[in-house]
């Protein structure tokens, strides 16, 4: 288990540094919102689903998208504005799909998929499918009309879905206490009689645990589960760059944070020769995926035209 | 129930049908969503109060009792987060149609609308359809005042991925409905509570309207009157009106607005050489204003023709039953406009009221 998290951690950690490492080429078509320091949020989550489970994301999904599956080839494509991407270059980085993965989209409105996923999980169950739908989504997701009504349809309808708040402090450039009167998001969703929990510290292997005993609760019949994840995003809002020059936050202040890094955290935990094999198998299929993207042929120009309807 | 129609010019022959049945608005609509939910399992119908004992006019009448509460459900008051789970219903294989009682409250849905149902399949690359129905109604008339009475099916054909349709005969809506049930894309299927007390010809057996199709509802040779949503009466009305002074209108219903048959219109004006656009909404940025400019962009340097746009005074509609009157056009005003287009001056004339013309009166309580 410490291995296949590690690597979800290690692929995900490694493919956007690689992004922001090219990023100054230009070869990368499309606004990047990287996950780096939120992996754990995606991973811990995804490894206690299904294969035929279905999430839903926000424009930071990178994360999500490959730790529910998604191909990286396809996912770097798109990224590239590539006929070849996940979303045949009409997509970029905000609107990432993977249906054969379970991803079903992410939106660059905030909160706007929780109700998608809502819907979905009544679908599921309207079909007799015992999949569970995971709508993951910001802190300031929370602050949004569609995050209370969400949440209130799912708790009456009792709906298979596990919410989950990945809350990393900030909406682009705002903390959450300046933004939220009381910034206990769980107690909102308690409030709808949804059992919450909040997972301190970005902590990958008791959320693991957590998203686990939750989703077998959904499936069992239990309803809706909520868990809101602290977490914190190291990069910029968007883009490639560190931040701390903006003065709205302080190095000292992602210090403790980069400190508990989830990624060193199970590397240190795993066998050395173990840990060098799973780390030249993904810095094998990061640098097959860049290629992939970089030798892809543009979308033909008929394109434009197709899929609107 | 209020009084049926005043007049028998509603009464026009429709195409396609096998058999003389006449139905209402009310009834057409139920029997489409009926069929359907019987045809196709995933058909779903949902929204505030299409289960409580008035159901949306009748239009979801015993369909709780035939298809069970997993099918037909009221909802929260929840437009935003229910047009999105409408989205997440339709992404997971389902066919929804999401019932809004008043057309002005899709505004707390045009996220969801704009956003996702009318992006989700180009922006994912053809890999999702989104086969969603989202029914509304325009109100009229007895103080529905300033928010009970907009026809805003402008905003939604500017948008790409979305499909707008209003058909205006019992005939149509179902033939409507059910290609929107059917259709793989998002359809804002749009009602007004005038045109539900309407009866007419409806095939008993299930058949589509296909979108991007204008209907042609009387012919004539002198000027050509597109009229929207419930304008469509009004200028079937003012159609008799101009007769009186050896006026020959041709009068189009539109029926699907995006896709919008263009064909139909130009050819008409290019006989006519005269259109009068009448809209169920405002003028400017209207519908009205669509239709005209591609008349124009296809007729222009080949045949010269006047234009003239009617719709809703550009103002908030008021309740005063006398500043409503001036507020809409009417049959009258259609024909008063009109002559003035064939004549090419401001003729002054304006019929006398003749009381079989009258529109519909709505009268409340509800």
């Amino acid at each position: 288990m410490f291995e296949r998290l590690y690597k979800a951690l290690y692929r995900i950690r490694l493919l956007e540094e690689e992004l922001a490492r090219v990023y100054p080429t230009d070869k990368i078509k499309s606004p990047i919102h990287l996950s780096i320091g939120q992996e754990a949020v995606s991973v811990g989550v995804c490894e206690a689903l299904r294969p035929d489970d279905v999430v839903f994301g926000t424009y930071r999904g990178h994360a999500l998208y490959l730790a529910k599956g998604g191909d990286m080839k396809a996912m770097v494509a798109e990224l590239f504005g590539k006929a070849t991407g996940c979303a045949r270059g009409k997509g970029g980085s905000m609107h990432l799909i993977s249906t054969e993965a379970g991803m079903m989209g992410a939106s660059a409105v905030v909160g706007t998929t929780i109700a998608n996923a809502v819907g979905y999980a009544y679908a599921l169950r309207h079909q007799e499918k015992d999949s569970l739908v995971v709508a993951f989504f910001g802190d300031g997701a929370s602050e949004e009309g569609v995050f209370a009504e969400s949440l209130n349809f799912a708790a009456l309808k009792q709906l298979p879905m596990l919410f989950v708040c990945e809350n990393n402090g900030y909406a682009i450039h705002t903390p959450q206490e300046r933004r939220q009167g009381r910034p206990d998001i769980c107690a909102r969703a308690r409030a709808y009689g949804i059992p919450a929990e909040r997972i301190e510290h970005n902590d990958v292997l008791y959320l693991f645990e957590r998203a686990r005993t939750m989703s077998a609760e959904i499936r069992a019949g239990g309803g809706p589960r909520f868990l809101e994840v602290m977490t914190y995003r190291w990069r910029e809002h968007v883009g490639p760059n560190n931040d701390f020059r903006l003065g709205y936050r302080s190095e000292d202040e992602a210090a403790p944070w980069i400190d508990i890094d989830q990624v060193t955290r199970l590397e240190s935990i795993l066998a050395p020769e173990r840990r060098e094999q799973i780390q030249e198998e993904v810095e094998a299929e990061v640098e097959a995926a860049l290629a992939f993207a970089e030798e892809s042929p543009e979308p033909e120009p008929a394109e434009l035209y197709t899929d609107v309807y | 129930m209020p009084q049926s129609v005043s007049t028998a010019v509603l009464q026009r022959p429709s195409r396609g049908t096998n058999g003389e049945r006449s139905l209402s608005y009310v009834d057409a609509v139920r029997e489409a969503t009926d069929q359907e939910m019987t045809r196709d399992p995933s058909v779903l119908v949902f929204g505030l109060d299409v289960d409580d004992p008035k159901a949306i006019q009748g239009t979801t009448r015993r369909l709780l009792e035939k298809y069970g509460p997993r099918r037909v459900f009221g909802t929260p008051l929840s437009e935003d987060a229910m047009t999105g789970a409408a989205i997440g219903m339709a992404l997971a294989g389902l066919r929804p149609i999401h019932v809004h009682i008043r057309m002005d409250f899709l505004m707390l849905a045009m996220n969801q609308l704009v956003n996702v149902a009318a992006k989700s399949r180009y922006m994912y690359g053809g890999k999702v359809s989104l086969p969603l129905v989202v029914r509304s109604m325009i109100g009229k008339s007895w103080g529905q005042g300033a928010q009970h009475s907009q026809g805003l099916y402008s905003f939604f054909m500017h948008v790409p991925g979305l499909k707008v349709v209003a058909p205006t005969t019992p005939y149509d809506a179902k033939g409507c409905l059910i290609a929107a049930i059917r259709d793989d894309n998002p359809v804002l299927y749009v009602e007004h509570r005038i045109l539900h007390f309407q009866n007419g010809p409806v095939p008993a057996s299930a058949y589509t309207v296909e979108p991007g199709r204008a209907r042609i509802t009387a012919e004539g040779q002198d000027v050509t009157l597109v009229g929207i949503s419930q304008m469509q009466s009004d200028c079937l009305r003012a159609r008799l009106y101009l007769e009186e002074v050896g006026i020959q209108a041709e009068v189009i219903d539109p029926i699907w607005l995006s896709p919008l048959d263009i064909d139909t219109i130009s050819q008409s004006v290019e006989k006519t050489g005269r259109l009068l656009v009448v809209d169920n909404g405002w003028v400017c940025c209207g519908a009205a204003a669509e239709i005209a400019t591609q008349v124009m962009e296809r007729l222009q340097g080949h045949r010269p023709f006047r234009m003239r746009r009617m719709g809703f005074a550009p103002v908030t509609c008021p309740t005063a039953p006398n500043l409503e009157k001036l507020y809409y056009p009417d049959s009258r005003t259609i024909a008063a406009a009109a002559r003035d287009l064939v004549e090419e001056t401001k003729t002054g004339w304006m019929p006398c009221e003749r009381p079989e013309l009258q529109s519909f009166i709505f009268k409340g309580p509800f």
